[in-house]
């Protein structure tokens, strides 16, 4: 099989088994809309507050549910050897393993592009700050998950990874919540936001070239 | 391997071997603590008692000597652990893993004491155990990354595993903290509070910055005590079935 | 600075310079004392040991 065929047929592979599962891969979105909809409830529903709070929520709960379903990425193909497998084929593992991610973005990353920009408009964002948050989650949600892969990678041989993975990731998160949830804010003050714009496609193409190194020598130790 | 010279190479492998450094460590470590109580003597010396009172920020400025140096440690360590990683990868040399955990612990506990500090000296000048300034923010993720480095390594039962894990995620943390201290103090530029003041400038005077410098050496010299200290006992842990510990065990019992 | 008192009261700001500086030095002294007491346990447990094996 050739590099490119076994490139497509890893993302249709994992495609075609979330789709199995598809409660599984509805559980981060629910957990992003009713981490949302905490906010309001805790902080009271002051709509000037909520209006400036907004992008760091919608940010930061994005954060939350995509690294909640990270465990999801390489799990269950350590529980029934088929990374093992990865590992022996003659492909290079970081093509595979980037096209793992590519998958994983898919189903969780993209579903959340349609949720976000509806409960922005529930917390008041100016609607001229829609497109910016479009934008800024198109370009920064793949890159939550090539980080998020380096973390997984390192925890997938461990029974209990969850906790680490939280302290192994988010502070990795933190410039991508920086620049995002800034250009959402900026937009909806009819500001210029081309520099965070510019950064995050910076991060983004970084991420895509290096963060699947990492990641793959990482799955080499753990299933070893 | 034909480039690199035959004695480096042989000083190389000999270092590498953990009885080696063993008996290394033992060796260097009362000129290291001589030094380090010299120079953390006059440094202190220095700092608290001959340098001039700053006109702005009165004696509470005298935190700079711990604060600033902690602080600089806080990165060089990581910088360490990073290249220690890299050696450790490419290498495989046991040596440089050990180095690399040994170095965690110490590298927190300054960071640590950069955060601490410098909310005591905030508080004065502030009027708050704690502002949101770039340099305290970026200082609390770097203790991020360290506690996941101690975490990671403590929760994988093979050490030798462990040690691999480690070592990646250390140059991936020594990558990210450029772009994460770059984001941290744009950020901080936007959003920068009224009553924010400048605390890393007071103007520094040749005798504020003696001691500084002093204190700086000091702190080197100490992080290479403590962080051989663990060494030792990671080292005995890791070696506890080899011929030479046994030895060792015998002599001192 | 004349008295002795004068230098701990450091202006005024005695209590954030000092604790500041206590607080280092509990934690640096932790750094050395603890793997050194680490190393004499382990040593005794590795000794006891050998002596179970012979």
């Amino acid at each position: 099989m050739s590099l490119v065929s076994a490139f497509f047929a890893i993302i249709r592979r994992d495609l075609i088994l979330a789709f199995r599962r598809r409660a599984e891969i509805a559980n981060p979105i629910f957990f992003f809309i009713i981490v949302v909809t905490l906010f309001p409830l805790g902080v009271g529903a002051n709509p000037k507050l909520l209006q400036a709070m907004a992008p760091g929520i919608i940010w930061v709960s994005a954060l939350l549910a995509v690294m909640l379903s990270l465990d999801s990425l390489f799990r269950s193909d350590f529980d029934d050897g088929s990374l093992e497998q990865m590992l022996l084929s003659s492909h290079p593992l970081t093509v595979l393993v980037f096209a793992k991610i590519i998958a994983h973005w898919m189903v969780t990353g993209l579903p959340l592009l349609v949720v976000a920009p509806l409960l922005a408009i529930f917390l008041g964002l100016p609607e001229q700050a829609l497109g910016t948050l479009l934008l800024t989650l198109v370009l920064a949600t793949p890159v939550l998950s090539l980080i998020g892969s380096i973390g997984v990678s390192l925890t997938v041989g461990l029974r209990r990874g969850g906790m680490i993975i939280s302290l192994l990731v988010l502070p990795l998160y933190i410039p991508v919540l920086i620049f995002a949830s800034n250009a959402v804010e900026m937009a909806g003050n009819g500001l210029a936001v081309d520099a965070q714009i510019n950064i995050l496609i910076a991060i983004f193409f970084m991420s895509a070239v290096l963060a699947p190194l990492p990641a793959a020598a990482a799955l080499k130790m753990s299933v070893n | 391997m034909s480039i690199i010279p035959a004695p480096i190479v042989r000083f190389y492998h000999r270092t590498a071997s953990p009885p080696h450094f063993y008996s290394l460590a033992n060796k260097l470590l009362p000129w290291l603590v001589g030094i380090f109580i010299l120079l953390a003597g006059a440094g202190l010396y220095g700092g608290l008692y001959l340098a001039p009172t700053d006109y702005q920020q009165g004696d509470s400025y005298r935190i700079i000597y711990i604060h600033v140096p902690a602080a600089w440690m806080s990165l060089f360590i990581y910088v360490i652990m990073a290249v220690m990683g890299a050696i450790s990868l490419i290498w495989r040399m046991k040596i440089a893993d050990v180095v690399l955990i040994s170095s965690a612990p110490i590298g927190a506990s300054f960071t640590f004491i950069a955060l601490v500090t410098g909310s005591l000296w905030g508080k004065p000048m502030w009027g708050t155990w704690w502002v949101w300034d770039a340099r305290l923010t970026s200082e609390l993720i770097l203790l991020f990354l360290y506690l996941g480095v101690i975490s990671l390594y403590g929760a994988i039962e093979d050490k030798r595993t462990a040690s691999r894990a480690v070592a990646i995620l250390a140059l991936v943390g020594v990558v990210n903290i450029p772009i994460i201290h770059y984001s941290v103090q744009w950020w901080n530029t936007l959003h920068q509070g009224p009553t924010v003041a400048k605390m890393d400038k007071p103007s520094i005077h040749i005798d504020m910055l003696i001691p500084l410098l002093l204190m700086a050496t000091a702190f080197k010299f100490y992080y290479a005590i403590a962080m051989l200290q663990v060494a030792k006992v990671e080292i005995l842990k890791r070696e506890q079935n080899m011929q030479w510990v046994k030895k060792l065990v015998e002599t001192k019992a | 600075m004349n008295s002795f008192a004068e230098f701990l009261a450091m202006g005024g700001y005695g209590f954030y310079v000092w604790t500041a500086y206590g607080i280092a030095l509990v934690v640096l002294l932790l750094n050395v004392v603890l793997p050194l007491l680490q190393r004499k346990q382990l040593l005794r447990e590795l000794a006891l040991k050998q002596k179970r094996e012979k």
